[in-house]
């Protein structure tokens, strides 16, 4: 299979259960989901998403473990103090910029 | 009470749209930075939209993970739209036809969604078309900046620039698990396995995609078993 067609297939799967995902529920269901446990789960989904994504994954989103562990701290202390999501993620962003300059000097 | 149209739709969906460029545009950066071709990551943020998803999706990419993997894991990490989507459908006016709903459920994401519920009495078609245009528009625009500024970035600059999409899921996952033991516990389970599936060598034959999987069912499952939340807390929502 060729890197085109490979590329295209993936993004048509990725869109098209994607949006089964919301249309369906939305054109042909009416009733109510009453399992405590399904809406429970359900509630969770998002953090554990995020959570399993952003670990290790973010340790190697930069040049170096070194830098990405330093604005991985960043963004936790920040998040932390509930800062906005565009404040937490610039200051990550500063972070590791800083680090690697930091590391230049000593390299 | 203010009417529910298109232009009042539309100018709720400033803030969404405003925060979307940031994350859309880190999303084109982190595309760029894993090998994507910038089309693709436009032609993605187009016909996807949404966050997570997404970022799962250019991952597997990334790893030539098959179609069936990628299928599961946005099937996964999406399944709460289906939530939100049977959820909105009990907000939408007599008069929101099948075809309305066939195209407007294409933007359903978790701030549109999080507006359309808060509004009061039913909504008409005409809100729902207004909320989700400037969000749309931004979402892709945001991605093709990234994209092609990613591209021509130096390298330190991009460097930096890779962690601003885990910065925001960071700022997003744990405020609420300060407040909620749940989402605590949810979040350490997730991360924990995740961690162990990337690291353990008998556990190699994971890729990514699998992986997201096997930790949000498992962290997501044990939240839901051990730490059911009440009723109000689920009826507020």
């Amino acid at each position: 299979m060729s890197d085109a067609l490979y590329l295209f297939t993936s993004v048509a799967v990725m869109a098209l259960v994607t949006y089964l995902i919301r249309m369906l529920p939305l054109s042909l269901f009416r009733k109510k989901i009453k399992s405590r446990f399904v809406l429970d789960f359900l509630y969770y989904v998002p953090y554990a998403v995020l959570a399993a994504m952003t670990i290790p994954a973010v340790f190697y989103s930069s040049n170096s473990v070194i830098s990405a562990a330093a604005g991985f701290l960043v963004a936790a202390v920040l998040a932390f103090f509930e800062r906005g999501l565009l404040t937490v993620a610039v200051c990550a962003c500063g972070g590791v910029f800083l680090t690697e300059l930091i590391m230049r000097l000593f390299v | 009470m203010k009417e529910l149209n298109f232009k009042t739709g539309l100018r709720d969906g400033i803030p969404i749209a405003l925060g979307y460029l940031s994350v859309s545009f880190t999303f084109g950066i982190t595309a760029v930075n894993m090998g994507i071709p910038p089309i693709t990551a436009i032609l993605i943020s187009l016909t996807n939209v949404t966050s997570a998803g997404q970022v799962a999706g250019i991952g597997i990419i990334a790893a030539h993970g098959g179609f069936a993997e990628m299928a599961l894991a946005q099937l996964i990490i999406n399944i709460r739209y289906a939530l939100m989507s049977l959820s909105l459908s009990q907000k939408l006016d007599a008069k929101y036809s099948l075809s309305h709903r066939i195209i407007t459920s294409f933007c359903v994401t978790d701030e549109v969604f999080a507006v359309a519920s808060g509004k009061s009495g039913d909504i008409p078609a005409r809100y729902m078309y207004g909320l989700m245009t400037l969000p749309y528009l931004f979402w892709s625009g945001g991605t093709a900046v990234g994209a092609f500024l990613g591209a021509i970035l130096p390298d330190v600059i991009k460097s930096a620039l890779g962690i601003a999409i885990y910065g925001m899921f960071i700022a997003i996952f744990i405020p609420p698990s300060k407040k909620s033991l749940g989402v605590m516990s949810v979040v350490i389970t997730a991360a924990a396995l995740s961690w162990f599936i990337y690291y353990l060598p008998a556990l190699d034959f994971i890729s990514s995609g699998i992986s997201i999987i096997i930790c949000t069912i498992i962290a997501a499952a044990l939240g839901a078993l051990l730490f059911p939340r009440g009723k109000e807390a689920a009826d507020n929502e």
